[in-house]
């Protein structure tokens, strides 16, 4: 009797702990409708309760946003910023123009100046998501100029420079009254949450089961804000990275083998990601650890 | 006395035939599957690169003669390629247990 009346309360203290520490994960009930509105509001929400101290709009700066001690590295480090060079050389890079005599600010809206928040776009006469690292290799072979590598270097730095003329404008990515685009929304949706790689880890493992954590000596950035950033000075890489680049090591980290940069899956997931941080500032380029 | 020689020859020769060395024709069985299951795994846009980094390892030790790591290294590419197989498969409705709501 004496044992019975101890392990009562202790079976029901076990409870409400399992209860509080799994009360953060999301409930498991299965939505069949897909309904981007409703998601984006979830996103914030799960974010803003798991992080209750954070302003909305400091969810951009990534693992700084998480860790007081890096929050100060991240602040003296912006004196002197590691991606400067890179944005040097896109500026430089964007006002130069091609050999036809026309340039990267032909091929966009407002001359390329300010439109990051807009990208990427559902592109209803092609039917695909158009990703700005895309958009600007399309202008570069519509006139007459070889494609730049995806991932670092040229692409970052014109991205990087792209970025900068952002700063501070809200992601407005925008999902036409089009089922392909829905479908291209929700494709991406399912690519961010699937388990992959020998590992089986999706994005969202690290990135909302574990934003704050540490996985081996890095801080995890929270998903809400994940791109805002992008392109990013990285120091593991010694250089700079485009949300291409961030994707396809994600994938390898985990011991999967990564698409082409700007496949599909990768545009869509990018569509969602950004969909879903509407309304957060952009902040590109950025740095981080 | 007849019956042990029977039966000692008899063990012996299953005990060689498990542990008989594998053959080229071996491995190439081995390495087909191997890489016929890596190809769905492609198809599904899901290897893994370890699949990969097994499917080079067992080339390797065929180059070199060595068929039994060459088959054994085959076995875990074809593996862990059907693992692959299976996650994506059983993720088409598993991601949704980690979806926020």
């Amino acid at each position: 009797m004496k044992l019975r009346s101890a392990i009562y309360p202790l079976a029901s203290a076990a409870l409400t702990a399992a209860l509080l520490v799994f009360g953060t994960v999301p409930p498991t009930v299965a939505a069949d409708t897909v309904d981007p509105v409703a998601d984006a509001k979830a996103f914030k929400k799960f974010f803003t309760d798991k992080f209750p101290k954070l302003k909305l709009e400091d969810f951009v700066n990534g693992p700084y946003s998480m860790n007081e001690d890096l929050y100060r590295q991240w602040e003296e480090k912006e004196q002197f910023p590691p991606y400067e060079f890179s944005l040097e050389m896109g500026k430089e890079m964007f006002a130069k123009p091609f050999q036809n005599g026309k340039s990267y600010a032909d091929c966009f809206p407002n001359k390329g100046i300010g439109i990051r928040q807009n990208y990427p776009y559902f592109d209803e006469k092609e039917g695909k998501v158009v990703t700005l690292e895309l958009a600007l290799n399309r202008c570069r072979e519509a006139n007459g100029e070889p494609p730049f590598s995806y991932v670092k270097d040229e692409m970052a730095a014109l991205t990087a420079y792209m970025a900068f003329t952002s700063r501070g404008k809200p992601f407005d990515i925008k999902i036409p009254n089009d089922p392909r685009a829905l479908e291209a929304y929700q494709s991406g949706k399912e690519y961010f949450y699937t388990r992959r790689g020998q590992l089986n880890f999706s994005c969202a493992t690290c990135h909302v089961q574990s934003p704050g954590e540490r996985i081996r000596a890095e801080v995890l950035a929270p998903a809400l804000g994940i791109l805002n950033a992008m392109p990013i000075y990285r120091s593991e890489w010694s250089g700079m990275g485009t949300t291409s680049r961030r994707f396809t090591t994600c994938n390898s980290q985990i011991r999967g083998v990564p698409l082409s940069p700007q496949d599909d899956e990768y545009r869509n997931v990018e569509y969602y990601l950004s969909y879903v941080s509407n309304g957060l500032p952009i902040s590109g380029p950025g740095a981080r650890p | 006395m007849r019956n042990i020689l029977v039966a000692s020859v008899l063990l012996i020769a299953s005990a060689t035939s498990v542990f008989a060395a594998s053959s080229e024709a071996d491995f190439k069985a081995a390495y087909a599957a191997a890489e016929a299951a890596n190809r769905e795994a492609g198809s599904l846009r899901n290897q893994w690169t370890v699949t990969a980094a097994a499917l080079n390892a067992a080339k390797k030790a065929a180059e070199t003669g060595d068929f039994d790591k060459a088959v054994a290294a085959s076995n875990e590419a074809e593996a862990l390629a059907k693992a692959s197989i299976f996650q994506v498969k059983s993720e088409k409705t598993l991601w949704k247990d980690l979806e926020i709501r």
